[in-house]
């Protein structure tokens, strides 16, 4: 029983350590790619006289617009104001405001893609969208910006401005909750219906993967306290798992690259961290706070442990970010080769790739909804376990 | 940078949907469905439990069953072995009773007809012994009816006697 338990924790541990290194090299990966294809853009389309092959965003509307790879790629991974469908259609979503002079709430159609500033209540709004952005000193994103009267930017007024709009993912998102919340609804009706019967329909499809949450995921990790944390184990696979699949969906309801969002998996490890920490007992705190070691080791121990606490819902984080916005990185990368090489005799192997790269992405959105609950599982099980 | 920086609206809503949805589908959904699947699994298991008791109360009785006829077989295999001795016995014991009485009997034939046969003999004696005494007289008359022969025999005799 003993040596089982030691094997377990060490097993845990080199999973901790590989998953975060992995994560590590994701994100390295990306920002090589990132810059590569910066660098590398402007070369291979530069000898061309440019019939904009490309239809995203207006680029055809400019008739003679360079494609750039990266500002397009770029376009789809990161959030928006505005939700694209096809050609020149897209939804505006309302842009909410908090600002020093109160509420503000209008349409992102005012903004006619950024081309126009919007007067508003109690400021002027300009859209500056992608890689035109320039940085702002706090840490996070602002694609609306305050307009002074002189017609420039006024940095120091916009970051009094806070974004609470309902941006792409944010819509997207609300989608994936709808959907799951009218399927888990509906299946939650026909299991009051047809109480001790076997499952039937989407039932019996759900039904499976709903066990497969509790038997092997939450009782293995967890133990005999599984039943308290079944509803938030359910909850983050489900919600992952749709806005996975979604995300893989190339037309409206999908197509938003939610669960690809720092902002979401953010959210999603800080509530894996508070839901641990929260439910963590004395032994748990005991071992953070007196660790087993010597007691002049504890200056060292004890920041370990503490760093400990934040860095495992920090790698819960990076890992689904970095999972999902790689995938959607590599297909967009691949279609873009239709339009960087301006030919269609790419296509076929674009395709062929984009087919395989699809098919992967399938397997990550369950692999990814799959480990962040079966990670979160195994930290709160750590924060339970009864030591004997 | 824009990747790696999380913008607070989506933070804000993410934080808000998210947790909106939890606590919808905990009391909407997975309290009846993990509920259902519970009692569900649970009545299997007694479903299966019973079935095994049921099993095994079958198996109980078809032992017992054997068992009772295992019983009564080897009491009726007792009671004809019971009989077949008493049989055997009772037949034995006529036949020596049969034996014994029918020797008696020759015995008591073979007394008798030694008692008749010597009551026999003495008769077949006597009537012997007086015919032949007549016989002799009879011869005796005709023969001493000649002197010479008379003493002719009487020579004979004394010659038989002299002999013994």
């Amino acid at each position: 029983m003993d040596c089982n338990q030691v094997f377990v924790s060490k097993v845990k541990k080199v999973i901790f350590v590989f998953t975060l290194l992995i994560a590590f090299l994701s994100i390295r990966n990306n920002t090589f790619a990132q810059a590569d294809s910066t660098i590398a853009s402007p070369d291979s389309v530069v000898a061309e006289s440019a019939h904009a092959v490309s239809g995203e965003h207006g680029a055809a509307e400019h008739g003679e617009e360079k494609f750039e790879p990266t500002k397009v790629i770029m376009e789809h991974i990161a959030d928006s104001h505005v939700w694209h469908l096809w050609g020149h259609t897209s939804i505006p979503l309302p842009v909410i405001l908090y600002t020093s002079g109160g509420l503000e709430v209008f349409s992102s159609a005012h903004f006619h893609h950024g081309e126009q500033d919007y007067q508003g209540k109690y400021n002027k709004y300009r859209l500056v969208t992608g890689l035109k952005q320039s940085m702002t000193k706090d840490m996070f994103n602002k694609n609306i910006k305050v307009v002074g009267a002189d017609g420039q930017i006024d940095e120091a007024a916009s970051d009094t401005v806070i974004d609470f709009s309902i941006t792409k993912n944010v819509a997207a998102m609300f989608i994936s909750i709808l959907l799951i919340v009218i399927i888990f609804g509906s299946i939650a009706v026909s299991y009051k219906k047809r109480v001790g019967k076997a499952p039937k329909g989407l039932q019996s499809f759900l039904e499976p993967v709903i066990i497969f949450v509790r038997d092997d995921i939450a009782k293995p990790n967890i133990g005999h306290k599984y039943a308290k944390f079944m509803p938030y184990l359910l909850t983050i696979f489900f919600f992952i798992l749709f806005n996975n699949l979604l995300g893989l969906f190339p037309v409206f309801p999908g197509s938003a690259n939610v669960t690809g969002n720092i902002a979401l998996t953010f959210v999603m490890a800080t509530a894996t961290m508070l839901v641990v920490n929260l439910n963590g007992n004395k032994y748990y705190w005991k071992h953070i706070l007196t660790p087993d070691v010597p007691w002049w080791l504890y200056p060292i121990m004890i920041p370990v442990e503490l760093i400990g606490i934040i860095s495992k819902p920090f790698a819960l984080m990076v890992r689904l970010f970095a999972n999902i916005t790689a995938g959607h990185i590599i297909v967009l990368s691949l279609i873009s080769l239709i339009f960087i090489f301006k030919t269609l005799a790419i296509a076929p192997v674009s395709v062929a790739f984009v087919l395989f790269m699809d098919v992967l992405e399938l397997l990550v959105a369950f692999l990814q909804a799959f480990i962040f609950t079966l990670l979160s599982a195994l930290f709160i099980g750590m924060a339970v376990e009864e030591h004997h | 940078m824009e990747l790696v920086t999380p913008s607070i609206g989506l933070v804000f809503w993410t934080a808000l949907a998210f947790i909106f949805l939890l606590l919808l589908l905990r009391k909407l959904a997975w309290k009846p469905i993990l509920g259902a699947i519970h009692e569900r699994e649970q009545s299997i298991d007694e479903a299966l439990n019973k079935a095994e008791l049921a099993k095994q109360e079958m198996a109980r009785l078809t032992a017992q069953n054997q068992d009772l006829m295992q019983q009564a077989r080897a009491e009726r295999d007792e009671i004809l072995k019971e009989a077949k001795t008493l049989k055997d016995s009772i037949l034995n014991e006529a036949k020596k009773q049969a034996q014994i009485e029918g020797s008696k009997l020759i015995e008591k034939a073979k007394i008798e007809i030694e008692n008749q046969k010597k009551v026999a003999l003495a008769e077949v004696k006597d009537q012997v012994s007086t015919l032949s005494l007549e016989i002799a007289e009879r011869v005796l008359r005709n023969q001493l009816d000649d002197k010479t022969k008379q003493e002719a025999l009487v020579a004979n005799l004394l010659k038989d006697v002299e002999l013994n």
